[in-house]
């Protein structure tokens, strides 16, 4: 009795088959890709994370000469530091001894891109986490306060990173760049507005 | 069989039932549905396992128990934890101050993390000492690496959730480690954080992981470590198979039933850590702040970083090496290859023997300065990153990953000796 659904093993056309497979496994994963994005994305900053994350002003005739305050935007301590022309001049004078000197591979916005590492000599305003891994560097402002030679700067407690007056990294640093500068603008000479500059907001 | 028949013989335990015949017709109904007679005899009565097992061999499942006792008092925990950015800190107080037995359900939860680690350290070193990860069982090496990884993810998000000033901190440091990979890193963190900060949204989404994901993920770990071991079969302080050398009933000669034989030994052996443990519980729960940090009896302050940030000890020795090179990236890289050096280790050894029993002065040498600098490191991780400790920490860190990068050379010059026919067994 001659059976139609009866093939022999060698007439099986096995390419079609195996075409099918990888198709609907590919097709498949493709679902699968897509069904995860909403689920990635979940993790993002929500809505009101981004709005908590506004611009913040600061009123700097409140900041004594050769004080810092310390205020928070986006989570993150912003060091406000109104510099001495005493602590200026202790900023040049130690290039070799930096990791970064002239901010070539740090995180900073273009106006902030020089030596003293801000918009104007007077003030410094730093995004307070260490660079390495996110402690808070302590200020240590005064001249041999860590050691004979020491300019004055920030000294991370966590790991042992040093920076300068401007924000800069030393050698023997774990930190490999220097200090942040978040984007800010003076609306005017006595406001500070973190979070936003000519650009726009951050 | 004519054992069955013999009244004062001991019953096997899928028939020890037998005695009503209800039960008997109810073991018979359920087996018609399920192999459960099946699985109790190849897996636990005729199960077999060497007979030269030595003290070593209680940690696995001493680990075991470890994580039933965490899973118990965790899921307890969750009862009274109330998750939040202004709430997880009080409510653990709450817990630990006016819920009853609250203290001892924490206690058990925060030292039973420790004795986790301990225990599953000492399982590790077992294999290290004995060549536990040589082939044919080098799956059952990689598995339990794997248990080993959720662990240590595990015991971070748990350390994370009291939301004290060490919590805060510590997710800091570790979360940050991600932004030190090229490219995507400062985006990655940002996506891990669900902020721009440690905050609310990270707190949430590590309890949900710290509570579902990764214990579901270490019962799956821990049931397939189980039945790679099963297949193959444990090793031994003599590195050698029993299965080559069977008896005419094909057991191998040098095998024991795991009924009753390890059974009574693991449940004593869990006996002697259940009383070390009640020790620590009830008398020195955070045991110097080596178990429980005293920042972390202060709330999580995002703008007042501890005066000197340790991990709890069972991570210190890979923080030692991250602390000890100078720059981020290779400090963060050297630190994830520490610790996945081990996942090598079935191919690094080359050594034509598996125990140290057998190893010559080479292979034994490496080993006593690997766990010198282990152990080292994991003191220097809770140190101060300053002087001299930096100094040593970075010592003991060449010494850590010589052990692994000279290990083909030194197990293949080894002048190794000779292994017996038979496993090494005296009576008691």
């Amino acid at each position: 009795m001659a059976d139609h659904a009866v093939v022999a093993d060698d007439e099986v056309d096995l390419s079609r088959r195996k075409f099918l497979t990888t198709a609907t496994i590919a097709t498949g994963a493709v679902g699968v890709a897509f069904a995860a994005v909403p689920f990635i994305a979940s993790w993002s900053p929500s809505e009101r994370a981004r709005a908590q994350g506004a611009p913040v002003e600061l009123d700097l005739s409140k900041i004594d000469a050769g004080q810092m305050t310390t205020t928070v935007w986006r989570r993150s301590p912003i060091y406000v530091v109104r510099r001495t022309p005493d602590m200026v001049a202790r900023i040049s004078g130690h290039d070799a001894e930096l990791k970064d000197p002239t901010s070539q591979y740090s995180d900073q916005p273009p106006y902030a891109r020089n030596t003293l590492r801000s918009r104007t000599a007077e003030f410094l305003v730093l995004v307070g986490t260490c660079t390495h891994l996110g402690c808070l560097p302590k200020q240590r402002f005064a001249q041999a306060e860590l050691y004979p030679s020491w300019p004055g700067g920030f000294f991370c407690p966590c790991h042992g990173s040093r920076f300068d007056l401007a924000g800069r990294v030393f050698n023997g640093s774990p930190a490999s760049i220097n200090l942040r500068v978040p984007p800010y603008s003076y609306p005017d000479p006595r406001t500070l507005r973190i979070g936003v500059d000519e650009k726009g907001a951050a | 069989m004519a054992v069955k028949t013999a009244p004062d013989a001991p019953a096997p335990l899928s028939t020890g039932v037998v005695a009503e015949p209800a039960a008997r017709r109810f073991w018979a109904w359920l087996n018609k549905r399920m192999p459960v007679d099946e699985f109790i005899t190849s897996q636990v009565t005729d199960y077999f396992a060497p007979k030269n097992f030595n003290i070593w061999y209680f940690f696995g499942s001493i680990a075991l128990g470890v994580l039933v006792l965490q899973l118990l008092s965790g899921i307890y925990l969750t009862m009274f934890y109330k998750v939040g950015e202004t709430t997880s800190f009080d409510s653990v107080e709450f817990i630990m101050r006016e819920v009853n037995y609250g203290w001892l359900i924490r206690y058990l939860h925060s030292t039973g993390a420790s004795a986790f680690f301990i225990v599953v350290y000492l399982h590790m070193y077992r294999a290290l000492l004995y060549g536990s990860y040589r082939a044919p069982r080098e799956l059952l090496w990689l598995i339990g690496m794997l248990v080993y990884l959720a662990l240590m993810a595990e015991a971070f998000m748990g350390y994370v959730l009291p939301w004290g000033n060490m919590s805060f901190w510590g997710a800091q440091v570790i979360v940050n480690l991600f932004g030190t990979i090229p490219g995507i890193g400062p985006g990655l963190v940002e996506w891990i954080r669900g902020d721009y900060g440690i905050a609310d949204a990270t707190l949430n989404r590590f309890f949900a992981l710290h509570v579902a994901l990764i214990p579901l993920a270490l019962l799956l770990l821990v049931v397939l470590h189980l039945a790679a071991l099963h297949e193959t079969g444990s090793n031994n302080p003599d590195g050698i198979e029993i299965k080559d050398k069977a008896g005419r009933d094909g057991k191998p000669l040098d095998g024991i039933p795991f009924h009753p034989y390890y059974t009574v030994k693991d449940v004593f052996g869990f006996g002697v850590f259940a009383v070390l443990f009640a020790i620590v519980l009830f008398f020195v729960p955070t045991l110097g702040g080596l178990f429980l940090e005293a920042p972390n009896f202060e709330p999580a302050n995002p703008l007042s970083t501890p005066e000197h940030i340790a991990p709890v000890w069972y991570f210190t020795p890979y923080y030692a090496i991250l602390r000890a090179v100078p720059d981020q990236r290779l400090g963060a890289l050297l630190m994830l290859l520490a610790v996945s050096a081990f996942l090598f280790l079935p191919w690094l050894d080359r050594s034509p023997v598996k125990s140290i029993r057998y190893k010559g002065w080479m292979s034994r040498t490496a080993l006593t300065l690997f766990t010198v600098a282990f152990v080292a490191l994991g003191y220097l991780g809770l140190q101060p990153a300053e002087g001299l400790y930096v100094v040593l920490a970075r010592i003991f860190t060449v010494i850590y990953f010589l052990f692994f990068l000279l290990m083909p050379f030194y197990t293949k010059l080894d002048p190794v000796k000779p292994v017996p026919e038979r496993v090494v067994y005296h009576a008691h």
